[in-house]
Protein backbone atom coordinates (compact mmCIF):
# COMPACT_ATOMS: atom_id res chain seq x y z
CA UNK A 1 0.00 0.00 0.00
CA UNK A 2 2.56 2.97 1.35
CA UNK A 3 4.83 1.29 -1.77
CA UNK A 4 2.35 1.70 -4.20
CA UNK A 5 1.17 5.13 -3.07
CA UNK A 6 5.27 6.23 -2.98
CA UNK A 7 5.02 5.11 -6.71
CA UNK A 8 2.35 7.06 -7.48
CA UNK A 9 3.81 10.29 -5.86
CA UNK A 10 6.95 9.85 -8.00
CA UNK A 11 4.57 9.40 -10.65
CA UNK A 12 3.22 12.41 -10.41
CA UNK A 13 6.26 14.33 -9.51
CA UNK A 14 7.76 13.11 -12.75
CA UNK A 15 4.99 14.25 -15.16
CA UNK A 16 4.62 17.57 -13.58
CA UNK A 17 8.52 17.79 -13.97
CA UNK A 18 8.26 16.45 -17.59
CA UNK A 19 5.38 19.38 -17.98
CA UNK A 20 7.76 22.03 -16.48
CA UNK A 21 10.53 21.12 -18.96
CA UNK A 22 7.85 21.34 -22.08
CA UNK A 23 7.50 24.71 -20.88
CA UNK A 24 10.77 25.90 -20.60
CA UNK A 25 12.45 24.04 -24.06
CA UNK A 26 11.53 26.54 -26.12
CA UNK A 27 13.04 29.60 -24.72
CA UNK A 28 16.60 27.55 -23.99
CA UNK A 29 16.60 26.83 -27.41
CA UNK A 30 16.20 30.48 -28.26
CA UNK A 31 18.77 31.31 -25.51
CA UNK A 32 21.06 28.98 -26.92
CA UNK A 33 20.14 29.53 -30.81
CA UNK A 34 21.13 32.95 -29.95
CA UNK A 35 24.63 32.22 -30.16
CA UNK A 36 24.23 30.28 -32.98
CA UNK A 37 26.02 30.67 -36.13
CA UNK A 38 24.05 29.64 -38.75
CA UNK A 39 24.66 28.85 -42.14
CA UNK A 40 21.72 29.88 -44.75
CA UNK A 41 18.95 32.42 -43.92
CA UNK A 42 17.06 30.04 -41.51
CA UNK A 43 18.20 30.08 -37.91
CA UNK A 44 16.74 26.18 -37.27
CA UNK A 45 20.26 24.25 -37.14
CA UNK A 46 23.15 24.01 -34.64
CA UNK A 47 26.55 24.82 -36.30
CA UNK A 48 29.28 26.73 -33.72
CA UNK A 49 28.90 29.09 -30.39
CA UNK A 50 29.55 32.51 -31.72
CA UNK A 51 29.05 35.68 -29.79
CA UNK A 52 28.43 38.15 -33.20
CA UNK A 53 24.83 38.14 -33.06
CA UNK A 54 25.30 39.30 -29.51
CA UNK A 55 27.48 42.05 -30.27
CA UNK A 56 26.03 43.33 -33.03
CA UNK A 57 21.97 43.02 -32.52
CA UNK A 58 20.84 45.75 -34.34
CA UNK A 59 22.71 44.29 -37.50
CA UNK A 60 19.60 43.23 -39.27
CA UNK A 61 18.13 46.21 -41.18
CA UNK A 62 15.30 47.52 -39.76
CA UNK A 63 14.47 45.80 -36.37
CA UNK A 64 16.07 48.37 -34.07
CA UNK A 65 13.09 50.72 -35.57
CA UNK A 66 10.93 48.29 -35.24
CA UNK A 67 11.80 47.68 -31.91
CA UNK A 68 12.05 51.17 -30.81
CA UNK A 69 8.40 51.90 -32.21
CA UNK A 70 7.40 48.88 -30.05
CA UNK A 71 8.69 50.32 -27.08
CA UNK A 72 7.00 53.36 -27.91
CA UNK A 73 3.84 52.00 -28.53
CA UNK A 74 4.03 49.94 -25.39
CA UNK A 75 5.22 52.59 -22.73
CA UNK A 76 2.27 54.91 -24.21
CA UNK A 77 -0.21 52.11 -24.06
CA UNK A 78 0.22 51.25 -20.77
CA UNK A 79 0.52 54.52 -19.73
CA UNK A 80 -3.21 55.00 -21.19
CA UNK A 81 -4.68 51.59 -20.09
CA UNK A 82 -3.21 51.75 -16.28
CA UNK A 83 -5.04 54.74 -15.81
CA UNK A 84 -8.30 54.42 -17.46
CA UNK A 85 -8.09 51.07 -15.94
CA UNK A 86 -7.42 51.94 -12.80
CA UNK A 87 -10.27 54.32 -12.71
CA UNK A 88 -12.73 52.31 -14.20
CA UNK A 89 -11.78 49.53 -11.49
CA UNK A 90 -12.16 52.19 -8.53
CA UNK A 91 -15.23 53.11 -9.75
CA UNK A 92 -16.75 49.50 -10.48
CA UNK A 93 -15.85 48.29 -6.92
CA UNK A 94 -15.94 51.47 -4.67
CA UNK A 95 -19.15 53.04 -5.68
CA UNK A 96 -22.64 51.59 -6.29
CA UNK A 97 -24.43 52.54 -9.09
CA UNK A 98 -27.22 51.89 -11.53
CA UNK A 99 -26.03 49.90 -14.06
CA UNK A 100 -22.92 48.26 -12.23
CA UNK A 101 -23.47 44.79 -13.10
CA UNK A 102 -23.59 45.73 -16.92
CA UNK A 103 -20.83 47.86 -17.12
CA UNK A 104 -18.91 44.52 -15.23
CA UNK A 105 -20.16 42.02 -18.37
CA UNK A 106 -19.01 44.90 -20.42
CA UNK A 107 -15.80 45.01 -19.74
CA UNK A 108 -15.46 41.40 -19.38
CA UNK A 109 -16.71 40.61 -23.53
CA UNK A 110 -13.26 42.39 -24.89
CA UNK A 111 -11.56 39.40 -22.85
CA UNK A 112 -13.46 36.93 -24.26
CA UNK A 113 -13.36 37.94 -27.98
CA UNK A 114 -10.63 36.14 -30.18
CA UNK A 115 -7.86 38.70 -30.91
CA UNK A 116 -8.72 38.23 -34.66
CA UNK A 117 -12.41 39.80 -34.67
CA UNK A 118 -10.88 42.76 -31.94
CA UNK A 119 -8.33 43.38 -34.97
CA UNK A 120 -10.68 43.14 -37.40
CA UNK A 121 -13.42 45.10 -36.30
CA UNK A 122 -11.24 48.00 -35.65
CA UNK A 123 -9.65 47.67 -39.25
CA UNK A 124 -13.24 47.89 -40.48
CA UNK A 125 -13.68 50.85 -38.10
CA UNK A 126 -10.45 53.03 -39.74
CA UNK A 127 -11.64 51.99 -43.00
CA UNK A 128 -15.14 53.14 -42.99
CA UNK A 129 -14.26 56.80 -40.89
CA UNK A 130 -11.14 56.80 -43.79
CA UNK A 131 -9.42 58.15 -40.17
CA UNK A 132 -7.21 58.43 -38.03
CA UNK A 133 -4.66 57.52 -40.93
CA UNK A 134 -3.28 53.45 -40.11
CA UNK A 135 0.01 53.54 -38.28
CA UNK A 136 1.42 54.72 -34.94
CA UNK A 137 -1.97 55.89 -33.61
CA UNK A 138 -3.79 53.35 -34.60
CA UNK A 139 -1.72 51.10 -33.23
CA UNK A 140 -1.67 52.75 -29.84
CA UNK A 141 -5.32 53.03 -29.98
CA UNK A 142 -5.87 49.23 -30.50
CA UNK A 143 -3.39 48.48 -27.74
CA UNK A 144 -4.67 50.86 -24.80
CA UNK A 145 -8.00 49.33 -25.93
CA UNK A 146 -7.34 45.42 -25.21
CA UNK A 147 -4.83 46.28 -22.44
CA UNK A 148 -8.12 48.48 -20.55
CA UNK A 149 -9.83 45.00 -19.43
CA UNK A 150 -6.56 43.33 -18.47
CA UNK A 151 -5.95 46.49 -16.13
CA UNK A 152 -9.29 46.49 -14.75
CA UNK A 153 -9.77 42.55 -13.87
CA UNK A 154 -5.93 43.47 -12.09
CA UNK A 155 -6.37 46.14 -10.14
CA UNK A 156 -10.12 45.09 -9.21
CA UNK A 157 -8.78 41.86 -7.23
CA UNK A 158 -6.41 44.45 -5.58
CA UNK A 159 -9.09 46.49 -4.28
CA UNK A 160 -11.39 43.88 -3.11
CA UNK A 161 -9.72 43.26 0.18
CA UNK A 162 -8.57 46.63 0.70
CA UNK A 163 -9.16 48.13 4.22
CA UNK A 164 -11.50 51.22 3.56
CA UNK A 165 -10.97 52.02 7.09
CA UNK A 166 -7.71 53.85 6.60
CA UNK A 167 -9.70 56.07 4.62
CA UNK A 168 -12.41 56.40 6.86
CA UNK A 169 -9.51 57.75 9.39
CA UNK A 170 -8.14 59.61 6.56
CA UNK A 171 -11.39 61.59 6.27
CA UNK A 172 -11.52 61.87 9.80
CA UNK A 173 -8.45 63.59 10.33
CA UNK A 174 -9.45 66.27 7.70
CA UNK A 175 -7.86 64.82 4.68
CA UNK A 176 -10.02 66.11 1.60
CA UNK A 177 -10.96 63.42 -1.14
CA UNK A 178 -8.14 64.10 -3.46
CA UNK A 179 -5.80 63.97 -0.65
CA UNK A 180 -7.09 60.65 0.67
CA UNK A 181 -6.58 58.98 -2.27
CA UNK A 182 -3.09 60.56 -3.17
CA UNK A 183 -1.95 59.68 0.34
CA UNK A 184 -3.81 56.76 1.30
CA UNK A 185 -5.63 54.66 -1.48
CA UNK A 186 -3.11 54.83 -4.02
CA UNK A 187 -0.07 53.51 -2.21
CA UNK A 188 -1.97 50.74 -1.17
CA UNK A 189 -3.36 50.16 -4.87
CA UNK A 190 0.23 50.51 -5.78
CA UNK A 191 1.16 46.70 -6.31
CA UNK A 192 -2.08 46.32 -8.06
CA UNK A 193 -1.61 49.25 -10.47
CA UNK A 194 2.35 48.29 -10.89
CA UNK A 195 1.21 44.19 -11.59
CA UNK A 196 -1.42 45.90 -14.40
CA UNK A 197 1.14 48.42 -15.92
CA UNK A 198 3.48 45.28 -16.34
CA UNK A 199 1.09 42.63 -17.45
CA UNK A 200 0.00 46.07 -20.33
CA UNK A 201 3.15 46.57 -21.07
CA UNK A 202 4.21 42.71 -21.87
CA UNK A 203 0.81 42.00 -23.88
CA UNK A 204 1.39 45.43 -25.98
CA UNK A 205 5.18 44.72 -26.68
CA UNK A 206 4.39 41.22 -27.77
CA UNK A 207 1.17 41.63 -29.62
CA UNK A 208 0.78 40.72 -33.19
CA UNK A 209 -2.55 39.74 -34.40
CA UNK A 210 -4.21 42.86 -33.47
CA UNK A 211 -1.14 45.19 -34.60
CA UNK A 212 -1.07 43.18 -37.60
CA UNK A 213 -4.77 44.38 -38.56
CA UNK A 214 -4.26 47.97 -37.50
CA UNK A 215 -0.34 49.23 -38.22
CA UNK A 216 -0.57 49.77 -42.10
CA UNK A 217 3.24 50.54 -42.67
CA UNK A 218 4.39 50.90 -39.50
CA UNK A 219 6.42 47.51 -38.71
CA UNK A 220 6.59 47.02 -34.80
CA UNK A 221 8.65 44.17 -33.75
CA UNK A 222 6.30 41.42 -33.82
CA UNK A 223 5.95 42.22 -37.36
CA UNK A 224 9.35 42.37 -38.33
CA UNK A 225 9.59 39.12 -37.04
CA UNK A 226 6.15 37.83 -38.81
CA UNK A 227 7.77 39.08 -42.20
CA UNK A 228 11.25 37.62 -41.20
CA UNK A 229 9.76 34.59 -40.92
CA UNK A 230 9.10 33.58 -44.31
CA UNK A 231 12.41 35.27 -46.05
CA UNK A 232 14.85 34.76 -43.42
CA UNK A 233 15.64 34.57 -39.69
CA UNK A 234 18.60 35.98 -38.45
CA UNK A 235 19.67 34.88 -34.63
CA UNK A 236 19.88 38.48 -34.11
CA UNK A 237 16.37 38.24 -33.93
CA UNK A 238 16.96 35.48 -30.90
CA UNK A 239 19.17 38.24 -29.38
CA UNK A 240 16.56 40.68 -29.00
CA UNK A 241 14.15 38.44 -27.44
CA UNK A 242 16.75 37.27 -25.29
CA UNK A 243 17.05 40.76 -24.20
CA UNK A 244 13.68 41.24 -24.04
CA UNK A 245 13.38 38.19 -21.92
CA UNK A 246 15.96 38.71 -19.44
CA UNK A 247 14.67 42.30 -19.07
CA UNK A 248 11.05 41.31 -18.51
CA UNK A 249 12.26 38.56 -16.24
CA UNK A 250 14.15 41.43 -14.33
CA UNK A 251 11.26 43.71 -14.21
CA UNK A 252 8.51 40.60 -12.92
CA UNK A 253 11.45 40.10 -10.23
CA UNK A 254 11.64 43.67 -9.21
CA UNK A 255 7.89 44.19 -8.93
CA UNK A 256 7.43 41.25 -6.76
CA UNK A 257 9.69 42.45 -4.11
CA UNK A 258 8.06 45.70 -4.39
CA UNK A 259 5.21 44.13 -3.59
CA UNK A 260 6.45 42.03 -0.57
CA UNK A 261 7.84 45.21 1.11
CA UNK A 262 4.31 46.82 0.24
CA UNK A 263 2.88 44.37 1.87
CA UNK A 264 5.01 44.59 4.93
CA UNK A 265 4.07 47.84 5.27
CA UNK A 266 0.56 47.48 4.87
CA UNK A 267 0.68 44.85 7.23
CA UNK A 268 1.84 46.87 9.85
CA UNK A 269 -0.60 47.97 12.55
CA UNK A 270 -0.49 48.84 16.03
CA UNK A 271 -1.46 45.86 17.65
CA UNK A 272 1.57 44.44 16.09
CA UNK A 273 3.34 42.85 18.69
CA UNK A 274 6.80 44.15 17.04
CA UNK A 275 5.80 48.26 17.74
CA UNK A 276 4.17 47.69 21.28
CA UNK A 277 6.76 49.23 23.35
CA UNK A 278 7.98 46.76 25.76
CA UNK A 279 6.74 47.52 29.37
CA UNK A 280 9.06 49.62 31.51
CA UNK A 281 10.20 47.13 34.37
CA UNK A 282 8.82 48.10 37.77
CA UNK B 1 -24.21 70.94 -7.52
CA UNK B 2 -25.60 69.93 -4.13
CA UNK B 3 -22.58 67.90 -2.61
CA UNK B 4 -25.16 64.65 -2.87
CA UNK B 5 -25.66 64.98 -6.18
CA UNK B 6 -21.85 65.44 -6.68
CA UNK B 7 -21.34 62.32 -4.92
CA UNK B 8 -23.63 60.57 -7.12
CA UNK B 9 -21.75 61.39 -10.23
CA UNK B 10 -18.26 60.19 -8.69
CA UNK B 11 -18.35 56.88 -10.19
CA UNK B 12 -19.74 57.69 -13.70
CA UNK B 13 -17.13 60.50 -14.04
CA UNK B 14 -14.27 57.69 -13.77
CA UNK B 15 -15.73 55.05 -15.85
CA UNK B 16 -16.31 57.67 -18.60
CA UNK B 17 -12.75 57.68 -20.30
CA UNK B 18 -11.90 54.12 -19.61
CA UNK B 19 -15.72 52.75 -20.55
CA UNK B 20 -16.00 55.52 -23.31
CA UNK B 21 -12.39 54.14 -24.85
CA UNK B 22 -14.39 50.34 -25.19
CA UNK B 23 -17.39 52.27 -26.58
CA UNK B 24 -15.95 54.02 -28.86
CA UNK B 25 -12.95 51.51 -30.00
CA UNK B 26 -14.72 48.18 -29.23
CA UNK B 27 -18.15 47.82 -29.26
CA UNK B 28 -19.00 50.61 -32.02
CA UNK B 29 -15.90 48.96 -34.38
CA UNK B 30 -18.18 45.23 -33.62
CA UNK B 31 -21.50 47.43 -35.03
CA UNK B 32 -19.62 48.74 -37.90
CA UNK B 33 -18.00 45.90 -39.10
CA UNK B 34 -21.35 44.16 -38.74
CA UNK B 35 -22.70 46.53 -41.41
CA UNK B 36 -19.69 45.43 -43.26
CA UNK B 37 -20.74 41.80 -43.23
CA UNK B 38 -23.64 43.00 -45.20
CA UNK B 39 -21.91 44.41 -48.36
CA UNK B 40 -22.09 43.39 -51.05
CA UNK B 41 -19.13 44.38 -54.11
CA UNK B 42 -15.46 44.25 -54.53
CA UNK B 43 -12.50 46.61 -53.30
CA UNK B 44 -12.43 47.95 -57.07
CA UNK B 45 -16.30 49.09 -57.22
CA UNK B 46 -16.79 49.74 -53.85
CA UNK B 47 -18.85 47.98 -51.41
CA UNK B 48 -22.72 48.50 -50.84
CA UNK B 49 -24.50 48.20 -47.39
CA UNK B 50 -27.46 45.64 -49.80
CA UNK B 51 -28.53 43.75 -46.41
CA UNK B 52 -26.84 40.86 -47.91
CA UNK B 53 -27.25 37.95 -45.20
CA UNK B 54 -26.56 35.46 -47.93
CA UNK B 55 -22.76 36.03 -46.94
CA UNK B 56 -23.02 34.54 -43.55
CA UNK B 57 -24.32 31.51 -45.41
CA UNK B 58 -22.08 31.49 -48.35
CA UNK B 59 -18.93 31.72 -45.51
CA UNK B 60 -19.95 29.46 -43.91
CA UNK B 61 -20.28 26.80 -46.76
CA UNK B 62 -17.29 28.12 -48.31
CA UNK B 63 -15.22 27.58 -44.98
CA UNK B 64 -17.14 25.27 -43.08
CA UNK B 65 -13.46 23.06 -43.32
CA UNK B 66 -11.37 25.82 -41.26
CA UNK B 67 -14.31 26.36 -38.77
CA UNK B 68 -14.29 22.88 -37.92
CA UNK B 69 -10.27 22.57 -38.02
CA UNK B 70 -10.70 25.38 -35.67
CA UNK B 71 -12.75 23.99 -32.71
CA UNK B 72 -11.38 20.62 -33.25
CA UNK B 73 -7.60 21.91 -32.71
CA UNK B 74 -8.76 24.40 -29.85
CA UNK B 75 -10.52 21.42 -28.90
CA UNK B 76 -7.80 18.84 -29.08
CA UNK B 77 -5.00 21.79 -27.38
CA UNK B 78 -7.80 22.07 -24.22
CA UNK B 79 -7.81 18.87 -23.68
CA UNK B 80 -4.05 18.31 -23.73
CA UNK B 81 -2.92 21.72 -21.63
CA UNK B 82 -5.36 20.09 -18.83
CA UNK B 83 -3.81 16.63 -18.91
CA UNK B 84 -0.74 18.47 -18.80
CA UNK B 85 -1.76 21.45 -16.88
CA UNK B 86 -3.76 19.85 -14.19
CA UNK B 87 -0.49 17.27 -12.48
CA UNK B 88 1.80 20.63 -12.88
CA UNK B 89 -0.85 22.82 -10.87
CA UNK B 90 -1.55 19.99 -8.51
CA UNK B 91 1.72 19.22 -7.45
CA UNK B 92 2.45 23.02 -7.41
CA UNK B 93 -0.32 24.06 -5.12
CA UNK B 94 0.17 21.01 -2.53
CA UNK B 95 3.62 19.88 -3.03
CA UNK B 96 5.52 22.49 -4.04
CA UNK B 97 6.32 24.25 -0.38
CA UNK B 98 8.67 27.23 -0.09
CA UNK B 99 9.45 26.80 -4.20
CA UNK B 100 5.82 27.44 -4.91
CA UNK B 101 6.90 31.03 -6.23
CA UNK B 102 9.61 30.35 -7.94
CA UNK B 103 7.59 27.24 -9.94
CA UNK B 104 4.93 29.33 -11.03
CA UNK B 105 7.67 31.76 -12.19
CA UNK B 106 8.61 28.95 -14.13
CA UNK B 107 4.99 28.51 -15.54
CA UNK B 108 4.18 31.85 -16.24
CA UNK B 109 8.26 32.23 -17.81
CA UNK B 110 7.26 31.16 -21.48
CA UNK B 111 4.86 34.59 -21.45
CA UNK B 112 8.15 36.93 -21.74
CA UNK B 113 9.38 35.54 -24.74
CA UNK B 114 7.46 37.10 -28.15
CA UNK B 115 4.75 34.70 -29.13
CA UNK B 116 6.15 34.55 -32.67
CA UNK B 117 9.57 33.65 -31.17
CA UNK B 118 8.34 31.23 -29.11
CA UNK B 119 6.06 29.80 -32.38
CA UNK B 120 9.02 29.67 -34.41
CA UNK B 121 11.19 27.95 -31.79
CA UNK B 122 9.07 25.39 -31.99
CA UNK B 123 9.82 25.18 -35.92
CA UNK B 124 13.62 24.93 -34.93
CA UNK B 125 12.58 21.58 -32.25
CA UNK B 126 10.63 20.09 -34.65
CA UNK B 127 12.19 20.45 -38.15
CA UNK B 128 13.41 17.72 -40.46
CA UNK B 129 16.68 17.45 -39.44
CA UNK B 130 16.25 18.06 -35.56
CA UNK B 131 16.62 15.76 -32.31
CA UNK B 132 13.12 15.60 -32.01
CA UNK B 133 12.18 13.55 -35.55
CA UNK B 134 15.31 11.92 -35.47
CA UNK B 135 14.74 10.15 -32.23
CA UNK B 136 11.44 9.35 -32.93
CA UNK B 137 12.40 8.03 -35.89
CA UNK B 138 14.67 5.35 -34.29
CA UNK B 139 12.33 4.40 -32.64
CA UNK B 140 9.85 4.27 -35.25
CA UNK B 141 6.90 6.53 -34.12
CA UNK B 142 7.84 8.30 -37.23
CA UNK B 143 8.37 6.79 -40.33
CA UNK B 144 11.26 7.46 -42.24
CA UNK B 145 10.27 9.94 -44.80
CA UNK B 146 7.94 11.35 -42.06
CA UNK B 147 7.91 14.38 -40.49
CA UNK B 148 6.52 16.72 -37.67
CA UNK B 149 6.56 20.03 -39.07
CA UNK B 150 3.44 21.18 -41.49
CA UNK B 151 1.10 18.22 -40.07
CA UNK B 152 -1.48 18.54 -37.50
CA UNK B 153 0.79 17.23 -34.94
CA UNK B 154 2.97 20.67 -35.20
CA UNK B 155 -0.02 22.78 -35.04
CA UNK B 156 -1.69 21.96 -32.12
CA UNK B 157 1.77 21.52 -30.48
CA UNK B 158 2.52 24.84 -31.07
CA UNK B 159 -0.89 25.53 -29.79
CA UNK B 160 -1.21 23.51 -26.93
CA UNK B 161 2.47 25.08 -25.88
CA UNK B 162 1.30 28.85 -26.15
CA UNK B 163 -1.95 28.80 -24.35
CA UNK B 164 -0.63 26.43 -21.67
CA UNK B 165 0.07 29.04 -18.99
CA UNK B 166 -3.63 30.32 -19.13
CA UNK B 167 -4.40 26.81 -18.08
CA UNK B 168 -1.63 26.60 -15.33
CA UNK B 169 -2.93 30.02 -13.65
CA UNK B 170 -6.62 29.61 -13.04
CA UNK B 171 -5.99 26.05 -11.95
CA UNK B 172 -2.97 26.47 -9.28
CA UNK B 173 -5.72 29.28 -7.93
CA UNK B 174 -8.46 27.27 -7.78
CA UNK B 175 -6.48 23.96 -6.44
CA UNK B 176 -4.31 26.54 -3.58
CA UNK B 177 -7.27 27.61 -2.14
CA UNK B 178 -8.64 24.37 -1.51
CA UNK B 179 -8.63 23.67 2.80
CA UNK B 180 -6.43 21.02 3.67
CA UNK B 181 -8.42 19.84 6.12
CA UNK B 182 -11.41 19.14 3.67
CA UNK B 183 -8.77 16.68 2.26
CA UNK B 184 -7.65 15.10 6.10
CA UNK B 185 -11.41 14.83 6.69
CA UNK B 186 -11.62 12.81 3.59
CA UNK B 187 -8.59 10.70 4.30
CA UNK B 188 -9.80 10.39 8.51
CA UNK B 189 -13.21 8.91 7.03
CA UNK B 190 -11.53 5.98 4.88
CA UNK B 191 -11.43 7.32 1.50
CA UNK B 192 -8.77 6.09 -0.63
CA UNK B 193 -6.70 8.41 -2.37
CA UNK B 194 -8.52 8.10 -5.79
CA UNK B 195 -11.90 8.54 -3.29
CA UNK B 196 -11.08 11.81 -1.65
CA UNK B 197 -9.18 12.77 -5.30
CA UNK B 198 -12.68 12.45 -7.32
CA UNK B 199 -15.14 13.70 -4.51
CA UNK B 200 -13.11 16.02 -2.93
CA UNK B 201 -10.35 17.80 -4.90
CA UNK B 202 -11.90 17.40 -8.39
CA UNK B 203 -14.89 19.36 -7.88
CA UNK B 204 -13.21 21.98 -5.58
CA UNK B 205 -10.91 22.45 -8.49
CA UNK B 206 -14.10 22.99 -11.03
CA UNK B 207 -13.76 26.62 -11.48
CA UNK B 208 -10.26 26.21 -12.06
CA UNK B 209 -10.90 24.26 -14.64
CA UNK B 210 -14.06 25.97 -16.37
CA UNK B 211 -11.29 29.05 -16.38
CA UNK B 212 -8.71 27.49 -17.44
CA UNK B 213 -10.26 25.29 -20.33
CA UNK B 214 -12.37 28.62 -21.49
CA UNK B 215 -9.18 31.00 -21.61
CA UNK B 216 -7.46 28.35 -23.36
CA UNK B 217 -9.90 27.25 -25.85
CA UNK B 218 -11.08 31.18 -26.72
CA UNK B 219 -7.69 32.84 -27.78
CA UNK B 220 -6.85 28.94 -29.56
CA UNK B 221 -9.63 28.74 -31.61
CA UNK B 222 -9.41 32.37 -33.24
CA UNK B 223 -5.46 31.17 -33.51
CA UNK B 224 -3.85 31.95 -37.26
CA UNK B 225 -0.22 32.05 -35.89
CA UNK B 226 0.77 28.17 -35.30
CA UNK B 227 -1.61 27.07 -38.78
CA UNK B 228 0.38 29.68 -40.71
CA UNK B 229 4.30 29.23 -38.79
CA UNK B 230 4.21 25.63 -37.95
CA UNK B 231 1.63 24.28 -40.76
CA UNK B 232 0.39 24.24 -44.30
CA UNK B 233 -2.23 25.45 -45.80
CA UNK B 234 -4.11 22.08 -45.44
CA UNK B 235 -3.94 22.86 -41.36
CA UNK B 236 -5.48 26.35 -41.75
CA UNK B 237 -7.81 27.65 -39.09
CA UNK B 238 -10.63 30.31 -39.52
CA UNK B 239 -8.17 32.70 -38.38
CA UNK B 240 -6.13 32.33 -41.13
CA UNK B 241 -9.43 32.78 -43.58
CA UNK B 242 -10.16 35.79 -41.59
CA UNK B 243 -6.50 37.22 -41.74
CA UNK B 244 -6.17 37.00 -45.65
CA UNK B 245 -9.61 37.92 -46.49
CA UNK B 246 -9.34 41.04 -44.56
CA UNK B 247 -5.58 41.86 -45.21
CA UNK B 248 -4.65 40.08 -48.75
CA UNK B 249 -7.19 39.33 -50.85
CA UNK B 250 -9.36 42.81 -49.33
CA UNK B 251 -12.71 41.09 -49.60
CA UNK B 252 -14.09 42.37 -46.40
CA UNK B 253 -18.09 41.40 -46.14
CA UNK B 254 -16.88 37.77 -46.03
CA UNK B 255 -14.03 38.34 -43.40
CA UNK B 256 -16.57 40.35 -41.53
CA UNK B 257 -19.39 37.49 -41.88
CA UNK B 258 -16.50 35.10 -40.72
CA UNK B 259 -15.67 36.92 -37.78
CA UNK B 260 -19.00 36.97 -36.23
CA UNK B 261 -19.82 33.35 -37.04
CA UNK B 262 -16.69 32.81 -34.77
CA UNK B 263 -17.52 35.37 -32.18
CA UNK B 264 -21.19 33.35 -31.98
CA UNK B 265 -19.84 29.95 -31.91
CA UNK B 266 -17.60 30.99 -29.01
CA UNK B 267 -20.79 32.77 -27.40
CA UNK B 268 -22.76 29.87 -27.43
CA UNK B 269 -19.44 28.19 -26.04
CA UNK B 270 -19.36 30.59 -23.28
CA UNK B 271 -22.56 30.54 -22.47
CA UNK B 272 -23.32 26.88 -22.04
CA UNK B 273 -19.89 27.26 -19.80
CA UNK B 274 -20.89 30.28 -17.65
CA UNK B 275 -24.83 28.45 -17.06
CA UNK B 276 -22.69 24.84 -15.66
CA UNK B 277 -20.22 27.38 -13.51
CA UNK B 278 -22.13 30.14 -12.95
CA UNK B 279 -21.46 33.51 -14.09
CA UNK B 280 -19.61 34.85 -10.52
CA UNK B 281 -16.91 32.04 -11.05
CA UNK B 282 -16.44 33.49 -14.55
CA UNK B 283 -16.70 37.29 -13.89
CA UNK B 284 -14.69 36.62 -11.17
CA UNK B 285 -16.72 39.07 -9.78
CA UNK B 286 -17.17 36.94 -6.14
CA UNK B 287 -16.48 39.04 -2.97
CA UNK B 288 -17.31 42.06 -4.21
CA UNK B 289 -20.57 44.51 -2.29
CA UNK B 290 -23.91 43.10 -3.71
Amino acid sequence: MTLRRRGLDWLLNGFAGLALIYLLIPISVILVFSFNNPRGRFNFIWQEFSFDAWKHPFAVQGVGDALETSLKIAALSTIGATILGTMTALALVRYEFKGRAPVNFFIFIPLATPEVVLGAALLSQFLNLGTPQLGFATILIAHIMFNLSFVVVTVRSRLIGFDRSLEEAAQDLGATPWETFRLVTLPLIMPGVLSAALLAFALSIDDFVITNFNSGSTITFPLFIWGAARVAIPPQIYVIASMIFLFTVAMMILTVWQQRRAEKMAAVRPDDPELVPEPAPA
Amino acid sequence: MPARLRKAAVPYLLLLPGLGWLLLFFAAPLVIMGLESLKTGTIDTGFQLTWAFSNYSDALKNYDEQFIRSFEYAGMATVLSLLIGYPLAYVIAFRGGRYRNALLLAVIVPFFVTYLIRTLSWETILSDSGLVVSTLKSVGIVSDGGRLLDTTVSVVAGITYNYLPFMILPLYASLERIDGRLLEAGYDLYGRRRDVFLRVTLPLSMPGVVAGTLLTFIPAAGDFVNAALLGTPHQFMIGNVIQSRFLVVADYPTAAALSFLLMAFMLVIVLIWARIAGTEALLGTEGERA
